[in-house]
């Protein structure tokens, strides 16, 4: 029996130590908005918070999770409300396809509890890890530099901002 | 191409609850009397659109295209919207079950006869045939950037304006009022002489019981007020919080979960299996044997994966297993040859006398370019779930062809395809991945054997080894320069041709050309990849056109200028891309600028590339991208399908190599088969140009030049002519210093 929290719920599941977070997370406990993408770590895809540290949940035994903290892409609203890094992504209107956004939204929440203004170096660091087969890079790192420094959604300020960069995409 | 006619048929009705449902089928409107028969069936439903309107005035747009990051449901959503005059807000649009009604007639047409000129005495006679071919096809598909250039412009847009059409006639009629005095106005109807205003549903039914016009007039382009915005996605919220349900994420009561492993050798079937070690694992319910494949079925993916990896499978050895990518190439060439030397060329374009001109040309240049085979790499891996009830069957799938994959899981379970319902999801990615449906089919048997809902999940290496790929492909050039450096003659022989039938052309003026292409099939399987055909034929002719400027001593953009003199949009296109590039700036040592132009789909895209080159690694700075779509009905749509576009161009043309070795593919997950990332991701900037032609698509045509304005820019800052794809095999050691030196 392996017994931790997700998304601030105690859950207990009886599974091989070895099996990886992310097939419990998605089969055992239902939360399907974390995603298989490679199986090996090389696309980002799974990537869930345990104990506030972004990891890849394919490859990280259950067992490791013994007593910590999980947190998923549906535990990052609270209240209703939006995670200003959720919001940024909607106001860019960042995803396409959308089956990797959990995961770089995950790691784009872990790089700004760090650092709270990011520039590009540490934003290509933190994000290189995420694959996007949409190719939605620029959107990703635009949204990132909206909910950077953003403790509390202002959607009146994202709207603004939003609209200024719509202006500069789109010429036409 | 030959205009179609408006022509179709357009019904209406009242549903349950007083509900104005309109409906549109388009038909081809020129059909040659002797296939009349073919065609006059009752089901001759082609691109179909519907609108319904309930009685709290909120309208539903049904959609036949999925949803696969595209946008274009809401794109097509926008373009009922604008014809009915209704008020966006009350807008909301559903996904069309897979049925025959919902088949799509263009893309079977688009498809396989490409956009390829059609003299306008027989495209009744074209449109009779592939009318066939479509219904035979079973063609619902998503892809060939379609949704808006055909189901939204022949069908969304007639439906949106039949229906405002009787809701107008509907209203006159009740005030006792000219027709002409009442107008549409974001989803009220007005008569503004009596101040009398009143919601669309208040006439639903008094519409329904008119007759709908078969040709509705369509909107001036100029009075657009809901197509041309950038409407927010209705998809996305779903996509931020986790809720967006993909395939993989089905879930059905009793599912077991299944993973699969194919014969590595395509066209190889099992000869043996010893599955004890996988059975005796805890968990594993079953190990299926297909005639080519082996599945364990279990209570999880990890389960399933682990104990796949226990069973010892011994494969059969046909004669393709001696076969490498080097095999494939040296085939490409003997085919070549030999349709060459045999009087079997296939005639592709044939203009003037090239050979003649050849003869007479002050300078010939030749150049012959390959590119390797593409795997789709999707982010959600190939998956399907199935459950079968007696005779019925359900599936749950991301599919681009829901109702091919309809007929193809009743073909394998030998079920009435009435019985086979299909659920379509989200996809993680399409690509034209998701138009084959082997893993669906796959899951089926899987279902079938084990007697339990089974949902199949594929490995990534399942998924990257066994593609359909975007072909590998030779291609070989001659043109004759004049003494002023103009091309006079373009001569080009390439192998397997598929769709769209124009993608080896060229718009510049050529006067003598002649294309012409020679089959050479190989045992890896193929299938549709953003932009098909393009996507090898907008490298290699914008390449050559790039060596041909070279040989004529000109600038690359400057030479394209005066080839276009004759094709005013694709010049403007071309200006703009190098009017916001800065295109004739010095640059300095190491960095470089290229330029490409390729049409498809119905739009013109050209691109311009910087990149640095330093010590052999190549970091691409920026591109500048150009559209004319006709009109875009979603700009930041648009736009964001342009930057999707390149990236997925880019990681093809910077990375993209699968190869094979020994009748297999050598390539295996993200590892060795790698991505551009946001650390390589250049700055994009898209500028649309709304020229008012026929609006063209989006899904598709921002890849095919991305490739050569590299390699062109790679050219222009190290010398060195990227002639085979991808980039990564080059030695492109060049440094900073050495340039100066050479300086």
């Amino acid at each position: 029996m392996i017994e931790f929290n997700v998304n601030g719920v105690r859950e207990t599941v009886d599974v091989a130590p070895d099996t990886p977070l992310l097939w419990v997370v998605r089969e055992r406990l239902g939360l399907t908005g974390t995603k298989f993408g490679c199986g090996i770590a090389q696309c980002g895809a799974c990537t869930i918070h345990l104990n506030g540290r972004p990891i890849r949940s394919c490859v990280t035994p259950v067992s490791a999770a013994q007593g910590g903290e999980v947190l998923t892409i549906e535990g990052l609203a609270e209240n209703g409300q939006l995670h200003p890094v959720q919001q940024a992504w909607i106001d860019h209107q960042v995803p396409q396809c959308g089956y990797c956004q959990s995961g770089q939204i995950m790691s784009a929440v872990a790089l700004l509890a760090e650092n709270p203004n990011p520039d590009d170096a540490a934003i290509n660091a933190a994000m290189n890890g995420n694959v996007c087969r949409c190719g939605m890079y620029s959107r990703i790192r635009k949204a990132i530099k909206t909910a950077a420094g953003v403790g509390i959604y202002d959607p009146a300020a994202t709207a603004a901002a939003s609209a200024s960069e719509a202006e500069e995409v789109n010429h036409g | 191409m030959g205009k179609w006619s408006r022509r179709g048929f357009i019904t209406a009705g009242v549903v349950a609850g007083g509900a104005l449902v309109v409906g549109v089928a388009i038909r081809p409107g020129h059909r040659a009397p002797k296939l009349a028969p073919l065609v006059t069936e009752g089901d001759e439903t082609l691109v179909s659109a519907w609108v319904k309107i309930d009685p709290n005035n909120q309208v539903t747009a049904i959609v036949p295209h999925s949803e696969m990051g595209q946008g274009a449901q809401t794109a097509l959503a926008q373009m009922l919207a604008e014809e009915l005059d209704a008020r966006w807000e009350d807008v909301s649009f559903m996904e069309a079950p897979a049925h025959d009604e919902y088949a799509n007639y263009m893309l079977g047409k688009g498809f396989l006869l490409g956009e390829a000129e059609v003299p306008k005495a027989l495209v009744g006679t074209v449109d009779g045939v592939f009318l066939q071919v479509a219904k035979t096809m079973r063609l619902q598909i998503t892809g060939g950037s379609l949704s808006v250039r055909a189901t939204g412009a022949y069908g969304m847009r007639v439906a949106g304006a039949a229906a405002r059409e009787m809701l107008v006639k509907a209203a006159a009629a009740s005030w006792g009022v000219p027709v002409a005095e009442v107008q549409a106005r974001e989803g009220q109807l007005l008569h503004e002489a009596s101040g009398r205003e009143a919601p669309f549903a208040e006439f639903a039914s008094q519409a329904a019981e008119l007759t709908p016009s078969y040709t509705p007039t369509l909107k001036d382009p100029k009075a657009f007020r809901i197509i041309g915005q950038s409407v927010p996605r209705h998809d996305i919220p779903a996509k931020v919080d986790g809720t967006a349900m993909f395939g993989i994420d089905a879930e059905v009561p009793g599912m077991q979960i299944a993973t699969i492993k194919a014969a590595p050798v395509f066209g190889a079937e099992l000869k043996s299996v010893d599955d004890a070690a996988a059975r005796s694992q805890p968990g594993v319910t079953d190990v299926v044997q297909l005639d080519d494949a082996v599945a364990v079925i279990a209570d999880s993916y990890w389960t399933a994966k682990q104990a796949l990896g226990k069973v010892a499978i011994e494969w059969s050895q046909p004669e393709q297993t001696a076969v490498s990518q080097a095999d494939i190439f040296a085939q490409f060439d003997t085919d070549m040859a030999r349709a060459t030397a045999d009087g079997a060329e296939q005639e592709d374009v044939r203009v003037g006398d090239v050979s003649a001109a050849l003869a007479a040309a002050s300078q010939t240049v030749e150049a012959t370019y390959r590119v390797p085979y593409l795997a789709h790499a999707c982010m959600e891996p190939m998956n399907a779930t199935v459950a079968i009830e007696g005779d019925s069957c359900t599936v749950w799938v991301g599919s681009q062809n829901p109702l091919g994959t309809r007929y193809s899981v009743a073909e394998a379970l030998g079920l009435d395809v009435e019985n086979v319902t299909v659920r379509n999801h989200m996809m993680g990615g399409g690509f034209g991945r998701r138009a084959t449906d082997d893993a669906v089919v796959q899951a089926a048997l899987l279902a079938q054997a084990a007697g339990t809902p089974v949902k199949l999940i594929w490995s990534r290496e399942e998924d990257v080894q066994h593609d359909h790929y975007r072909p590998a492909i030779t291609s070989r050039f001659k043109a004759a320069l004049d003494a002023d450096g103009v091309p006079m003659a373009w001569e080009n022989q390439y192998v397997d041709k598929h769709e769209p039938a124009e993608a080896p052309h060229i718009p510049y003026a050529v006067p003598n050309q002649y294309i012409h292409y020679a089959d050479s099939p190989t045992h890896v399987p193929f299938g549709p990849w953003r932009s098909v055909d393009h996507s090898q034929h907008g490298f290699f002719t914008e390449s050559f056109v790039d060596e041909l400027a070279g040989a004529a001593g000109q600038d690359p953009y400057e030479y394209r200028r005066a080839l276009l003199k004759d094709e005013p949009r694709h010049r403007a296109v071309l200006d703009k891309a190098a009017e916001l590039a800065g295109w004739g700036e010095n640059l300095e040592p190491g960095r470089g600028r290229g330029i490409a132009l390729q049409t498809s789909f119905g739009s013109i895209v050209a691109q311009v590339v910087d990149v640095t080159v330093n010590d052999g690694d190549v970091s691409v700075d920026r591109v500048v991208c150009a559209v004319d779509p006709g009109i875009a009905v979603t700009p930041d749509g648009l736009s964001a399908q342009m930057e999707s576009g390149i990236i997925y161009g880019l990681t093809a043309a910077l990375h993209g190599d699968i190869q094979i070795d020994q009748g297999a593919v050598v390539q295996s997950n993200f590892h060795n088969y790698p991505m551009v990332r946001m650390g390589d991701s250049p700055e994009i900037d898209v500028h649309i140009i709304n020229s008012g032609e026929a609006m063209g698509g989006a899904g598709e045509p921002g890849t095919p030049g991305i490739a050569p304005a590299l390699t062109n820019a790679i050219y222009a800052a190290t010398g060195t002519r990227v002639r085979q794809l991808p980039v990564s095999q080059y030695d492109l050691t060049f440094s900073v210093e050495e340039a100066e030196e050479v300086i």
